[in-house]
Order: structure tokens, then sequence, then C-alpha cells
């Protein structure tokens, strides 16, 4: 990596209920990529990017922006990281647009119907990179689950955040929402943004990642391109599978295939 | 392996097209001006409709003066029995009702958004029972008048203790039947806590006056009530209405609402001050008046929408309408002894809590509107 890394963490470690979900992690990422984040459930995948955020409390250092985290403020934190948790939960059938819209929260426009016209110029821009500006009026609530997965993006992207942690977002989409929203968070990278994304699909991250992390019992034990770090030895050792490799219109191609038994 | 990517976004942009992204930023303000006039209009005629029924408060009782004469006394004119009967009887029998209303509904609809829950409400939580034993320990005990601020105080602290508690117990994304049992717990331990004082009571005349008190009323109060109440009734007021924006995050739930700069466990503390100081202030001077919170947020869901941020101030006024509106019942229903106000709350609103659980039947298992 030419490059000056954007975010850096250096021995981060998280104990939650007196159980250590996270030890000593290290890493180094540039904007501008995406890197997915993969590994068995219960590796510490989430907390990891919890940790990242600031959302649950860890030893170790996080730099973001040559800043340390520690020290930004709560405001601070919620510029830098956009985060997007599982499931795209909204408790109350608000418009689309208003979901979006609290993107620009820690903007301070507080307020969907009082934006500033640099605020409604973001939430714009979120709309139309996601692709929901069709959808503003109507209720969350009521839109299926591929396009409510495109306004909970819409709204991380109205945050403009260097970093943008994404929890799973292509759980429980079909296959063709599983391409779009990998292919909108592949554009945010391509645009500057430095996109972290929650995965099992072994498949997505090997087309769609620039760098692909292997967390394992909270530790990190791979990291590199998607071949590198999930070589042979790796899929056997942290997923106990065998895969089938393959390349396929210059993308790489990796299918987990049989079950290991050792 | 950027280059397949690099086309992509190419084809990408060029599907998108500038001319769409020029035409969307002018349609979403456009889009704002239309429901928030909408919005403002609603809540004006809330507040043509507290002013009158607060008028109406001034004029109804044992001697019915016109409007006409309710503002002529109010402005110093007209006889002195109609100026004593408007000014000293009527008006702060009104502003209590006016007051502890807007509080009630204030206090529904910041808990509902809290906890992102349709059927959270002080009453339901066991605030206004917990409030109402802090007061009545203080009198029992005959440790102040009940004139004084101690009463007020002992109310708040009673009432903060039981949200306290109840957020602690339900812990963290509570779902629905967790919320409502450990209410119903913590309501049911304030019941037995106070029937336990007056049980202990020596003095059977100031267990009836307790019991009566319990009951919930605006009757005989003075100014110096309003004085007692008023001051903790505003702050907590000011306390929940100046989060109200953070409820709107909470909408995507604590986790996302946190990860945009939402200070959740300093929320948590504001909202359960707020509502202590506002319905232990009200519980001090009228007793336990409940079900107002409940109702008011969603009387007020079908005109403003779901919002919980633009929900609090027309809950408020629909709170004051309510409250107003079931004092003046109590003076109009014929009965042989006078009607609680807290009693004809209660005998309406449980039964449309009976409606909202059969309504939210569903989500009862998961406490999520997904």
């Amino acid at each position: 990596m030419t490059e000056q890394a954007f975010l850096t963490a250096q021995g981060l470690s998280v104990t939650l209920g007196g159980r250590g979900v996270l030890h000593d992690v290290s890493l180094a990422l540039s904007t501008g990529h995406l890197v997915a984040l993969v590994g068995p459930n219960g590796a510490g995948k989430t907390t990891l990017l919890r940790a990242l955020a600031g959302l649950v409390a860890s030893e170790g250092v996080v730099f973001v922006g040559g800043s340390a985290l520690s020290a930004l403020s709560l405001r601070e934190r919620a510029r830098r990281f956009a985060y997007l948790p599982q499931g795209h939960i909204v408790h109350w059938p608000l418009p689309a647009r208003d979901i979006v819209a609290l993107g620009r929260y820690p903007h301070g426009a507080t307020d969907p119907a009082r934006l500033t016209p640099r605020d409604a110029e973001a939430v714009g821009r979120a709309m139309q990179a996601a692709d929901v500006v069709d959808l503003g009026e109507r209720a969350v609530t009521e839109l299926s689950g591929g396009e409510r997965s495109r306004v909970a993006l819409a709204r991380v992207f109205a945050v403009e955040a260097p970093v943008i942690l994404a929890d799973e977002p292509t759980s429980s989409l079909d296959p063709r929402h599983q391409l779009d929203v990998m292919r909108t968070l592949r554009v945010a990278a391509y645009e500057g943004t430095l996109v972290i994304v929650v995965t099992h699909d072994l498949g997505l991250a090997a087309r769609f990642a620039d760098q692909v992390l292997v967390l394992s019992n909270g530790r990190l034990v791979s990291q590199g391109t998607a071949d590198a770090a999930l070589s042979d030895q790796v899929m056997a050792e942290v997923f106990r599978v065998s895969a089938y490799r393959a390349e396929y219109r210059h993308e790489a191609v990796i299918v987990p295939w049989d079950g290991n038994s050792g | 392996m950027l280059v397949p990517h690099l086309n992509r976004c190419k084809s990408m942009g060029k599907a998108i097209g500038p001319w769409r992204i020029k035409m969307s930023i002018p349609n979403v303000i456009a889009d704002i001006g239309a429901g928030s006039r909408r919005r403002s209009g609603i809540a004006a005629a809330l507040v043509v409709l507290v002013a009158a029924l607060f008028l109406a408060s001034l004029g109804i009782g044992p001697v019915r003066l016109s409007p006409l004469a309710v503002v002529d006394a109010l402005s110093g004119g007209g006889t002195d029995v109609a100026q004593v009967i408007v000014r000293e009887i009527r008006l702060p029998r009104a502003v209590l009702a006016l007051a502890i209303g807007a509080m009630l509904g204030l206090s529904g609809a910041a808990l509902q958004g809290l906890l992102r829950n349709p059927l959270a409400a002080p009453s339901l939580f066991g605030a206004p029972q917990s409030a109402a034993f802090g007061a009545v320990l203080i009198i029992a005990l005959g440790l102040a008048d009940v004139r004084s601020y101690a009463l007020p105080l002992a109310a708040i602290a009673a009432a903060f203790v039981s949200v306290f508690m109840l957020l602690v117990i339900s812990g963290r994304n509570a779902g629905l039947l967790i919320l409502i049992l450990a209410g119903l717990a913590l309501s049911s331990l304030a019941g037995a806590a106070t029937a336990l004082v007056m049980n202990l009571s020596s003095n059977p005349f100031l267990v009836l006056e307790i019991a009566f008190w319990l009951l919930g009323s605006l009757e005989d109060r003075s100014f110096h009530h309003v004085m007692l109440a008023l001051p903790f009734i505003v702050a907590g007021a000011i306390i929940l209405f100046s989060q109200r924006n953070a409820f709107r995050v909470l909408s995507l739930g604590e986790e996302a609402a946190q990860s945009l700069g939402v200070d959740i466990a300093r929320l948590r503390l504001w909202v359960i001050s707020g509502v202590a100081l506002g319905v232990g202030g009200a519980v001090a001077v009228s007793g336990t008046i409940g079900f107002i919170g409940l109702v008011a947020p969603h009387l007020m869901r079908p005109l403003i929408g779901q919002d919980p941020a633009r929900l609090m101030l027309p809950s408020a006024l629909a709170g004051s309408a309510l409250l107003l509106a079931a004092d003046i019942a109590v003076r109009i229903i014929p009965s042989t002894s006078d009607i609680k106000v807290g009693v004809l709350t209660s005998i309406i609103g449980v039964p449309f809590f009976l409606y909202l659980i059969m309504r939210e039947r569903r989500s009862l298992s998961s406490g999520v509107v997904a």
C-alpha cells in the first residue's frame, strides 16, 4: 500500500460480558477501497465494526484521518463513520426521504423539514446514488426488502463520511439486490470512500473487494487480495470448507464447495 | 482487478445521468414544504380548540357564564361575583387542566419515541402511581404540610425512581411484552406501597382524604396549587421537548442513532428526568390522572403522521384538550356525588388501551414495527 492509511487500528481488543470477543487486532486501511470483512459466525466481525466506529468500549488505539478516535466527540465520530447496522430496522413508518435526511443529523440537520440547501443537496445526491429518488414520499415500512435496503444505503451515503461501515448489507436480499447493493458500495469506494463490508458471502467478497480481512475467534488471521486472503489453507482452517476457484470476465470467482470433515 | 469495476462505474454514471440529479433536489424541498404547511394548519386548529375549551371550562359550573361574560370577567369587568368565580375558582382549575394535560400528552409522546413503542405511557409504567406513593408517604408521615413544596419533590423523586427502574429492568431494545409486564409490576408495587401506608395510618380522616385524592381531581384548586406544580411541569416539558429530534433518529434503532451522534445514555436520563418532573409535579396537586399520555399521541398519528419528533407538540395540545374536556364533562354529567376527573380518564382510557393491544397484537411478540 503506497498511499497513507486513513483508518488504522493498533492492538484493538474488546471484552463483552467478561468474554474476550476481539483480540489484538491491528489494521491499516486507505480511502477509495472496498474492504470485505469475513469470518465464521461469532468471529467478532460486527464487534470489530462497532469498535472502529467507537460504538463499543475497546482497548487499543484507532486513528481516523489523523485523529485519535478517543479524542473525537460523538458528533465528530458520526461525521467520519457512516454505520449501517444489520437488518435495516425502522421502527416508525417514516417517509423514505426523511430516513435519508437523518444521515445529515451529524452535520446539524436535526429536522428533515428544515434542511439547508447544502444538506438538501447531499440528501438528493445520496438518494440518487442509491436509486431511491422515486421512493421519497413512501413510508419505509411499505417498501420491499430490496427497496428498504437501498433506502438504508442512501441514509448512509447522506452522511458523506470518509468511512462507510456496513454490517451484512446483503443478507436477506435476493441475488439481484445483493449485486445492486455491492455495486453501489463499489461506486462509493471508487469515488473515494473507504467502504468496509461485513459479509458471509465469500463470492461477493472475492468479486467486489479490493482487500479481504479474515477474522477467526476474534483475531485477524489473514488479509490481502481475495485470492491471497482466502487461500486454500484459510478456507480449510477458518471456514472448514474447500473452495472452487475460477475466473469469469476477468473477475475472481470463489465458491465454497465441500464441508471439510477434518 | 480495478479495471472491470471502473467500467461498471462508468456505465452506471451514464444510466443515472446528470439531469436527474438537478431534478431531484428541488423536488425534495418542495415536498417538505407541503407537509409542514399541513402540520402547521393542524397545530393551529388544535390551539383554537384548546382555547375554546379553556373558555368553556371558565364558563361551566353551578353558575353558567357565557363566553362573553367570561372574557369580561377575565379582563376585570362584569360583576364582582362573576370575577371571583372566573378568576379565583375556575381559572386555577383550567390552568392546571391545560398544563397537566399538555405534560401528560408530551410525556406519552416522549416515552413512545424513546422506546419506539406506541404502547408506552407514564400511567402504564407506574409513574403517576409511584409519584402518588411519594406524596402519600409525605402526607401520612406528617413530614410536611400538603401545601408545601415537599409534596411535589417527593412525588418527583418517586416518579424518577419508577421510570428509572422500568428502563433498567426492561434493558436495551426492550420488547413490548417486557415493558408492559415491568410497568404492571411497578405500578402494582406502588399501589401496594400506598395501600400499606394507608393501612398503617392511625388517622381515618386522613386515609379517606388520601383515598379521594388518589382518584385524581382538579376541583377546588387555587393559584397556590398552580404555583406548586407549574414550575416543575414547565421544566419537564422544556426538557422533553428539547430532545424531540433525537427521537426521530432513534427510529433507526439505538445502534444507528448512536452512530449518528445521539448520546443514548444521556437521552434516557433526560427523558426520565423530564417525565418525573412533569408527572411528579402534576400528581402532587391533582392526584393520579391516567391514560391521557397514551391516548393523545394516538389521536394525533392519523393527522400528523408517525414521526415521533413532530408528534410532540400536537400531543401536548391534544393532551390539554382531552383533560380540559374531561374536566368539563365531570361538571356536566349528572350524578349524586361529583365524579373525579381521574376516574373518568381511566374509564375511557382503559378500553382504549385494550383496543390498542388488539390492534398491535401482531407486533406484541417482536416489539418491532418492521
